[in-house]
């Protein structure tokens, strides 16, 4: 039996389908589940994907937070559940507390894609364990407000944990502090970052490298080993 | 009715990027002397019922979870004349 990992639709939600994909490219069954829904359909890992969820409306993944099925996933969260956010599903995790600081628009106030390098600082987290800490990957960036924030305390204490889980090589896209690009809560279940391994898993399209593919082996591997 | 309206501002230690393109913007369009321009939101609640501590407190609470980010905005909240 292989290890159900449910991708979350808000209205405004635009990855869904390309992270299931690369669920099930990683060997995983998709399990597509509703923001109305309160139902986890007994899965072992939730991904929050990108989008606009909600139109972005009052702040990036503000109103998504309180949909029926974060109340779900709040909860398992914190019971050690896996949670993966990617671009604005990292929005929805630090709008939920499950991750500090906060997401601002990019300094430059300029939308961003692009492939974008990135350094994986940590392989202790349920979703980087397939990569090596220091390994660096390329994978596609593509938000406007994407630039993470948090104070000096929060932030020195992210470093002193080793809880930043990514950082931005060859230059930093949106003014992010201290180069963040992703996060890991303290128990290492669940994992924020701005750019998109679900759309790098798979030779055939984008730029033809499989660097985010990592992220999925990662979960699957500790799912079924668990 | 009354109306009780909620300001929420990126607190002053937070970069706010859109503020200053309108800042910059200004003298180009002739606008002279502005050093800063810092960019909110209002929000204006029609609230049944009387403004009472109870309710203040509610849309205390409101402002607090929902309609500001306290992490990088502060919020503040005003009782407008009853019409």
């Amino acid at each position: 039996m292989t290890a159900r990992i449910g991708v979350v639709a808000f209205p405004g939600t635009l990855d869904d389908r390309d992270t299931q994909r690369a669920v099930r490219v990683a060997g995983a069954e998709a399990v597509p589940l509703w923001h109305r829904d309160k139902d986890l359909k007994q899965v072992d890992a939730v991904v929050l994907p990108g989008g606009f969820s909600y139109g972005d409306y009052l702040r990036a993944g503000a109103i998504s937070r309180f949909s029926p099925v974060m109340e779900s996933v709040i909860e398992q969260a914190k019971a050690g559940m896996p949670v993966l956010g990617i671009c604005n599903g990292f929005q929805v995790l630090t709008e939920s507390h499950l991750l500090p600081g906060a997401m601002l628009r990019n300094n430059h106030l300029h939308f961003i894609c692009r492939e974008q390098k990135l350094r994986v600082e940590t392989d202790r987290t349920a979703w980087t364990a397939d990569y090596t800490a220091g390994q660096e990957i390329q994978i596609p960036l593509k938000n406007i407000d994407g630039q993470y924030t948090a104070d000096e305390r929060t932030l020195d204490m992210l470093e002193a944990e080793g809880r930043v889980a990514f950082r931005y090589l060859d230059g930093n896209p949106n003014g992010s502090l201290r180069d963040i690009a992703g996060i890991t809560n303290e128990a290492g279940n669940v994992v924020g970052l701005m750019p998109h391994p679900e759309h790098a898993v798979e030779p055939l399209v984008g730029t033809g490298r499989t660097d985010g593919l990592g992220f999925f082996t990662s979960i699957l591997k500790k799912l079924v080993n668990a | 009715m009354a109306r009780v309206v909620v300001d929420v501002m990126l607190k002053p230690e937070i970069l706010d990027p859109q503020g200053q393109a309108v800042q910059r913007a200004l003298p180009r369009l002739g606008f002279k002397g502005i050093a800063d321009v810092r960019q909110g939101k209002r929000f204006e609640l029609e609230v049944d019922g009387p403004v009472d501590d109870a309710a203040l407190a509610r849309i205390h609470e409101m402002a607090e979870t929902f309609l500001a980010n306290t992490v990088i905005e502060d919020f503040f909240v005003k009782v407008e004349e009853e019409k």
